[in-house]
């Protein structure tokens, strides 16, 4: 495919060139109705067929330390408290306490105001896209935004929520839509906020914390909503579409990440330009982070499986993969008291 | 390393314990057929897995008369839910032994590991249950009340899905009543024999299943023996018109299930995706060995650079090889014959000016192997747009309009299958209602199931399995006392004159019904 001169667009300009006019409800609404359907039966067909697919020996290994790579270590609740997300930023650094050739996570998630604990926490190893000192990869610190997990705030609530955390020095910023103005149609409203958003991530020395713009894919309930909202969060300048909040069931599937990797996809053959892919919540064991690696690898490509293309969103996941990690290695099955808790 | 590079992922066989010699399974024991043995091989290795017996003219007679006394004297006599039971048992015994089968079938046939064990050999089971089901509630298959077995059945299957065609064959015929003479196809004789096994596992009544292995003489020999009441043939429409022409003139009931070019139509509002997907399943699935396949794409002429572009990316993505590794999605052609006639055709595609695109896989050294292959800019004149060509070769033919996409996809001798690709349901549904094909598809490809009849028009057979109406091919009426004599006497002119107008006009009634019955 040619890669038009989108490539070199803005978001702003390309937007604008894509959908032929200003970002208003009526022409979002006709882009993207005039994006090809999705036929449910087959988009889950194809999404258990990937699924079948065995990955054994060599291929597992370097699997399992992939997801662990690819890992944003997240703690959500409403008890947090800097003594855990100390912890949490400890487990990141050191996954297996036993081996220290395990690999570190991605990132570690947190609430907004849980960022600077965050930060403090991971000290010289925080590193916003780069390496340590020592020339491992630095553990990034992302933080929810935007009255998540509901996203019912004011515009003014969300972008003060935003630049608190980029403040706090959050690499990431995970915004979610607002799905009930998508449901209703007032798609330049979600545009605009993803925009405002996006303005709201830039710091002081004029760079960007990296946007994930989740879509809470079990609200919006059908394959084709998914799909419509994952361009209009591209359009709108989102480096990565994340599918949920993790509190609204059901949350990440095979089949919507496989969707919105398709829309990964076209954009890319489309613009050039490649967007990532954050499936989050629900993904606990081994085998299912597997499936969606070979997802990605055969949908966009295996050069998505790198932390800037394609994150976990999960905290049990980690554990199971060191469980695995450890059979591959030592040849025995251990338990759960050989993982740590964070 | 590449992690696409999956490292392999070989199914193990240690699950299988074959002999190094099979014979014929007649009245419930294997004994040496009296022909020439031969070899039956892995086509993925060209290696030798066993030898297989060869029938002649005596052994088909001794297996059509254990047929014939197995229906006289024992299966004709139980009740419909006694044979049911056996159903019910023989399926239970393929779902046990399933993987054993699964990887029999994959060293015999070729196909990849994940299609046996995921789609072949469910559906035997899957058949058996279904049609164990039936075997007490014969009253509602259309035929009237109390419906008689025809009998013995001579059963000749292909080689492209080797036992699940045995169970098309198999299960509606013991569910209806009959016993059965099975040939399976030359090459791909080994999980028939497998299945004879399960049968003795069974405790099948001698003679009600007879397994009879060989060439394609052994099937000629089969078809044409007097003592047979129904032939049921899948396989090539040269050699079903062969069929057609030995049964003639005898009262033997036949079906006939031949070969296919099936239309894959895809419209411009399809679900863009999912189509490309279908489009795979219906060329690639089975390397093509499939006479339902979507061998021909009609694509809407608006969106034909974005499919085939999105199909080739697609494409690079089908992994080629051992057929035994559960990552291969594309097995080994089940023959040296087979692979030779692909690459006829598909020579001959490029000579006449097609556009030949084919996937960059490594082909290994030995066997009989073809890279997916898709032809582009073909006319409706070309040879590769009208014969069948059984093998994963697509041609792609472009239309304008709902009408023209009609025409095109009924303009072919066959008709077996279609598939349409719409997010519109009345748009589905108008084209549909004009398609002359047994099965039509939308949305889908492929797709199977024992309760949905599949059969063709044309010269894609006549006939059908699967469903109610497959059971019914296996099934006549009732025969009444009362009604016997009518027929009997339109058969003396004397007779015909006397009745005089009563008689003529219940033979035109006849005559008509038998119309309709076609």
């Amino acid at each position: 495919m040619t890669h038009s001169p989108l490539a070199t667009y803005q978001p702003e300009q390309r937007a604008l060139a894509l959908i032929g006019g200003e970002a208003t409800d009526a022409n979002l609404r006709r882009y993207l109705h005039g994006i090809p359907g999705i036929d449910a039966v087959g988009l889950e067909a194809r999404a258990a067929d990937l699924g079948t697919r065995s990955i054994k020996t060599s291929s597992k290994r370097w699997a399992i330390d992939t997801i662990i790579g690819l890992i944003d270590l997240t703690t959500l609740e409403g008890a947090d408290t800097p003594g855990k997300v100390r912890s949490l930023v400890a487990k990141a650094l050191v996954p297996d306490p036993g081996d220290p050739g395990c690999p570190r996570v991605a990132a570690v998630c947190v609430y907004g105001d849980m960022v600077g604990a965050a930060v403090t926490a991971l000290g010289s190893t925080h590193a916003a896209g780069g390496t340590d000192g020592t020339g491992v990869q630095g553990v990034r610190v992302a933080a929810v935004a935007t009255a998540f997990p509901s996203g019912r705030a004011s515009i003014a609530i969300k972008l003060a929520d935003v630049r608190d955390a980029v403040a706090a020095g959050a690499d990431e910023i995970d915004m979610v839509i607002d799905r009930g103005a998508f449901l209703a149609g007032r798609f330049g409203q979600v545009y605009d906020e993803i925009v405002a958003v996006k303005e709201a991530c830039r710091r002081a020395d004029g760079s960007f914390a990296h946007l994930k713009v989740i879509l809470e894919t079990g609200e919006l309930n059908t394959y084709d909503n998914v799909r419509r909202a994952s361009w209009l969060a591209i359009l709108a300048g989102g480096d990565f579409i994340k599918t949920s909040t993790g509190k609204v069931a059901p949350a990440a599937t095979l089949p919507v990440t496989l969707s919105m990797l398709e829309v990964v996809r076209d954009w890319h053959r489309l613009t050039g330009v490649r967007i990532g892919v954050k499936p989050a919540g629900g993904i606990r064991t081994s085998k299912d982070a597997i499936k969606y690696l070979v997802t990605v690898a055969e949908t966009v490509g295996e050069e998505w499986l790198t932390p800037h293309l394609f994150r976990f969103g999960a905290s049990s996941l980690l554990n199971d993969v060191l469980l695995q990690r450890q059979k591959m290695t030592t040849g025995h099955y251990s338990g759960p008291d050989y993982v740590t808790i964070d | 390393m590449k992690f696409l590079d999956y490292a392999p992922a070989p199914e193990s066989q240690a699950l299988l314990n074959l002999k190094s010699d099979y014979g014929l399974f007649i009245n419930g024991d294997f004994t040496p057929g009296r022909g020439t043995p031969f070899q039956t091989i892995n086509p993925a290795t060209e290696q030798q897995i066993a030898m297989i017996s060869t029938a002649n003219e005596a052994d088909v007679d001794a297996a059509v008369s254990a047929a014939r006394h197995a229906y006289d004297g024992v299966w004709s006599r139980l009740s419909g839910s006694d044979r049911g039971k056996y159903l019910f048992r023989i399926a239970r015994l393929v779902q046990e032994r399933a993987r054993e089968l699964a990887v029999a079938e994959t060293l015999d046939n070729g196909k990849p590991i994940k299609e046996t064990r995921d789609v072949d050999i469910p559906l035997v089971a899957a058949w058996f249950f279904y049609y164990a089901g039936w075997a007490d509630k014969l009253d509602h298959a259309g035929v009237g009340p109390n419906p008689a077995a025809l009998g013995v059945a001579a059963q000749v299957i292909p080689w492209n899905f080797p036992l699940m065609m045995l169970a098309w064959k198999i299960a509606p015929a013991l569910a209806a009543g009959n016993t059965v003479v099975l040939k399976p196809a030359e090459t791909t004789s080994l999980t028939a024999l497998l299945f004879a096994e399960i049968l003795q596992q069974a405790d099948l009544p001698a003679g009600v299943v007879n397994i009879i292995t060989g060439d394609g003489s052994t099937g000629q020999t089969l078809v044409n023996h007097p003592g047979v009441n129904k032939v049921a043939f899948t396989g090539s429409t040269a050699v079903g018109r062969a069929i057609a022409r030995s049964v003639a003139g005898t009262d033997k009931k036949l079906s006939l299930e031949l070969g296919g070019k099936g239309a894959n139509i895809v419209f411009d509002d399809a679900p863009i995706d999912q189509a490309v997907e279908g489009i795979v399943r219906g060329i690639f699935f089975n390397q093509g060995h499939v006479c339902c396949a979507g061998s021909r794409l009609l694509v809407q002429e608006s969106i034909q650079d974005d499919v085939i572009d999105r199909l080739k990316r697609r494409m690079q993505t089908l992994r080629l090889g051992d057929p035994l590794d559960k990552n291969t999605d594309i097995g080994a052609i089940n023959s040296a014959e087979q692979l030779a006639r692909i690459r006829e055709l598909s020579d001959l595609g490029q000579q006449e000016g097609a556009e030949r695109w084919s996937t960059d896989c490594v082909i290994p050294t030995t066997g009989f192997w073809f890279a997916p292959t898709i032809f582009t800019n073909v006319s409706t004149s070309h040879r590769i747009a009208r014969d069948e060509i059984f093998g994963p070769v697509l041609s792609v033919l472009t239309f304008r309009t709902p009408a023209e996409a009609i025409a095109k996809a009924n303009n072919t001798p066959y008709g077996l299958s279609a598939g349409i690709w719409s997010d519109k349901g009345s748009r589905i549904l108008a084209v549909a209602d004009k398609l002359r094909a047994g099965v039509i598809w939308a949305n889908t490809f492929n797709q199977f199931d024992p309760s949905s009849p599949f059969g063709g028009y044309k010269e894609s057979g006549y006939g059908r399995e699967g469903g109610r109406h497959g059971l019914s091919a296996y099934l006549k009426p009732a025969v009444r006392s009362g009604s016997r004599s009518i027929p009997a006497v339109e058969h003396t002119p004397q007779a015909v004159a006397s009745a005089g107008k009563k008689s003529a006009s219940a033979s035109k009634k006849s005559a008509s019904a038998e119309k309709a019955a076609k």
